[in-house]
């Protein structure tokens, strides 16, 4: 039984059927990768796990909890964060603030009237802040204004900002997407270093073959929206019908 | 200082030294001479400085922090002037349960407004708060005409029910004549004058409690500036998704603003009604809400000062350049030779008198073309300007270049 549990997950829109009695199991403590085509229902999937969308029939049980009808706050305070494809942060406030924000939502919960407390009097928030910014590399760039980072700072900020919150189950969808060779790698390295040290489980959509191999340690393909494997990473590296559907192009470009 | 950091607690002494000198900063000619029109220092015209600078600072809460454009808080202000004018009626004379009365009611009403309008956002959301607020206009004007006076308004009347006569104090009744809004029966109308050589300085009792009552107003929005919630508002302006995926429920947070900032309008919307015992359905209209858009503007939204300086500005010109005439122009020009006088007075006369509001639209798009952040932006521009000067002098070359570097 894993964390996260999809079964029989059906999604149409309209004629298209973007989901097909989607099955996907992640473990405890591991880093599932979903790759696929594009086209075959890989967000899709990820919007049925955050609240955004709600499937046609099936099941989503996070923790014994389904997530299924409950509002992208609630899924976030039962303990899943999400990074997105293009970072999302608080552009106009400053680096330290970004951070501090999800250190009060984890603390206070989804909604508490603070107005008379003092932010820059909270220790424990500070704190925490602080030590976040300093896992990511970035506490020299603390007051500089979130919008004047570079891309690969902005997906650093996004990935402290989710990880000060503790997750139970961090959700990446594409984390490296648009990104230079150089950051790419210090991303992967990043992941992995937070997944030995921290234990976080992490589901990634991925469109690169290369990190998807260096980071997950279960891979689930999809096709046309459904499930056509899930394994280990050299099955699925010698799987003929992976082959077939997406690996087979990759590999001649 | 009461939980203040050092910048914050300095901006709110300035702001304290501003009101309690007021009357003579704001009269610095003396009277008699050609300037003298240009002194706002009496008791009415201070009242609405300060009065407006707490119904611009509420509404800067709102959108300066979230940026949601409501166009509808004059709403807010009427109904805490109409409750504040029954307290007057039906309770007693003193102003603070008029007082108190307008902020809760203008409070609930806003909670109401809000529980709609805040289903939408952007647009949507400004429409919807205009639409109830031209709605409310409608109702005082006509159907609810039993409690609002429809369109002579509510007066402040001799035989006025006034259960509890002397309930705080009450005020002075004396030989028939209507009693005046009082606290602890000092009469807000009541001033001290003192002249001194040829200045004259008016100390009113109303302003100086509207002026208390504004600093509580503003030490409240720094704390709520400062305060986590404010980040939250702030981060809902910035990217309200992010927000819902961080665990935040962005519902009760803008729900909470908006009505406290509603209920700053019923506060100087019920301070309008101790100080002036009349209130009609005007108050409520469409160009009161965009008055307190255009202040906020002005000075800087978002900014703690901004809103304050943009009110100030506005009710100047609103009292002191509509006044400023055809003959004044004339003796002004006088000391050119004929034709040029009339030339002059041609060319400026649109922009005086009742012309002032061309002058306050040209000064308006200036500030939003040149100054986005308002006054308190070009306030900044002048501070670093004048910083830079007294650096760079004696230091010359590379060296000044490099000090100056950082500061940029």
């Amino acid at each position: 039984m894993g964390i996260l549990e999809v079964q029989n997950v059906n999604k149409s829109f309209g004629g298209l059927k973007a989901l097909q009695n989607v099955n996907l199991s992640v473990e405890e403590g591991t880093i599932h990768a979903i790759i696929g085509p594009n086209g075959a229902g890989k967000s899709t999937l990820l919007n049925c796990f955050v609240g955004k969308l709600v499937p046609d029939t099936g099941s989503v049980v996070f923790n014994g909890e389904s997530l299924l009808g409950i509002k992208p706050y609630q899924i976030n305070q039962a303990g899943v964060s999400r990074v997105f494809q293009t970072p999302e942060i608080f552009a106009d406030l400053t680096v330290f603030e970004n951070v501090m924000i999800p250190c009060f939502a984890k603390r206070d919960g989804s909604f508490e009237m603070n107005g008379w407390r003092s932010v820059s009097k909270d220790a424990e928030i500070h704190d925490r802040a602080e030590q976040m910014l300093t896992d990511v590399n970035m506490i020299d760039k603390r007051d500089m204004t979130a919008s004047s980072l570079s891309r690969g700072d902005k997906r650093r900020l996004e990935m402290a900002m989710c990880l000060s919150q503790s997750p139970k189950l961090l959700l990446l969808d594409e984390p490296t997407a648009g990104m230079a060779r150089a950051d790419t790698e210090s991303t992967i390295e990043l992941l992995k270093e937070i997944q030995e040290r921290l234990k976080i489980t992490m589901a990634i959509i991925e469109h690169d073959m290369g990190v998807v191999f260096s980071l997950a340690q279960k891979i689930s393909v999809l096709a046309q929206g459904t499930v056509i494997a899930e394994d280990l990473p050299d099955a699925i590296r010698s799987n003929p019908k992976v082959k077939e559907a997406y690996l087979g192009t990759a590999a001649e470009d | 200082m009461l939980g203040l950091n050092k910048k914050d607690a300095r901006l709110l002494l300035i702001v304290a030294g501003m009101v309690l000198l007021a009357p003579i900063l704001l009269n610095p000619f003396p009277e008699g001479s050609a300037m003298a029109q240009f002194n706002a220092g009496y008791p009415d015209l201070m009242q609405r400085f300060v009065i407006f600078g707490i119904f611009a600072i509420g509404f800067n809460i709102l959108f300066g922090l979230t940026g949601y454009l409501s166009f509808g808080h004059a709403a807010f202000l009427g109904a805490g002037s109409y409750a504040g004018m029954w307290m007057l009626k039906l309770l007693s004379i003193n102003v603070i349960p008029a007082i108190i009365l307008s902020t809760v009611v203008a409070g609930i009403i806003a909670l109401c407004i809000g529980w709609i309008s805040l289903r939408r956002s952007g647009i949507y959301f400004s429409i919807l708060t205009l639409a109830f607020a031209q709605m409310a206009f409608a109702l005082a004007a006509s159907v609810l005409t039993p409690i609002t006076g429809g369109e002579t308004g509510l007066q402040t009347n001799l035989n006025d029910p006034r259960i509890f006569p002397e309930f705080l104090g009450g005020g002075s009744s004396v030989d028939g004549n209507i009693p005046k809004p009082s606290l602890f029966g000092l009469e807000m109308t009541d001033s001290y004058e003192l002249v001194l050589g040829s200045w004259e300085w008016t100390f009113n009792w109303g302003f100086y409690l509207s002026g208390l009552i504004m600093l509580c107003a503003f030490y409240v929005a720094i704390r709520i500036f400062r305060s986590p919630f404010g980040l939250m508002l702030k981060a809902v302006k910035s990217n309200q998704q992010r927000l819902n995926y961080t665990g935040l429920n962005t519902k009760p947070y803008m729900l909470a603003c908006f009505v406290i900032s509603g209920m700053y309008a019923g506060l100087a919307g019920g301070l309008m009604a101790a100080m002036d015992p009349q209130v009609g359905a005007e108050r409520m209209q469409w160009t009161a809400s965009g008055e307190v858009v255009l202040m906020t503007i002005l000075g800087g939204a978002g900014t703690l000062i901004g809103p304050v300086l943009g009110a100030g500005l506005i009710k100047y010109f609103e009292n002191i350049f509509s006044k400023i005439n055809k003959a004044t122009l004339e003796v002004w020009f006088g000391i050119f030779p004929d034709w040029m006088t009339d030339l002059l007075v041609t060319i400026v006369y649109p922009f005086i008198g009742k012309g002032w509001h061309l002058t306050l639209g040209l000064i308006f798009m200036a500030i939003v073309i040149f100054l986005p952040g308002g006054l308190v932006q070009g306030g900044q521009k002048l501070a670093s300007f004048a910083r830079r000067d007294r650096k760079g002098g004696g230091v010359e070359g590379p060296a000044a270049d490099q000090r100056n570097t950082p500061a940029e």
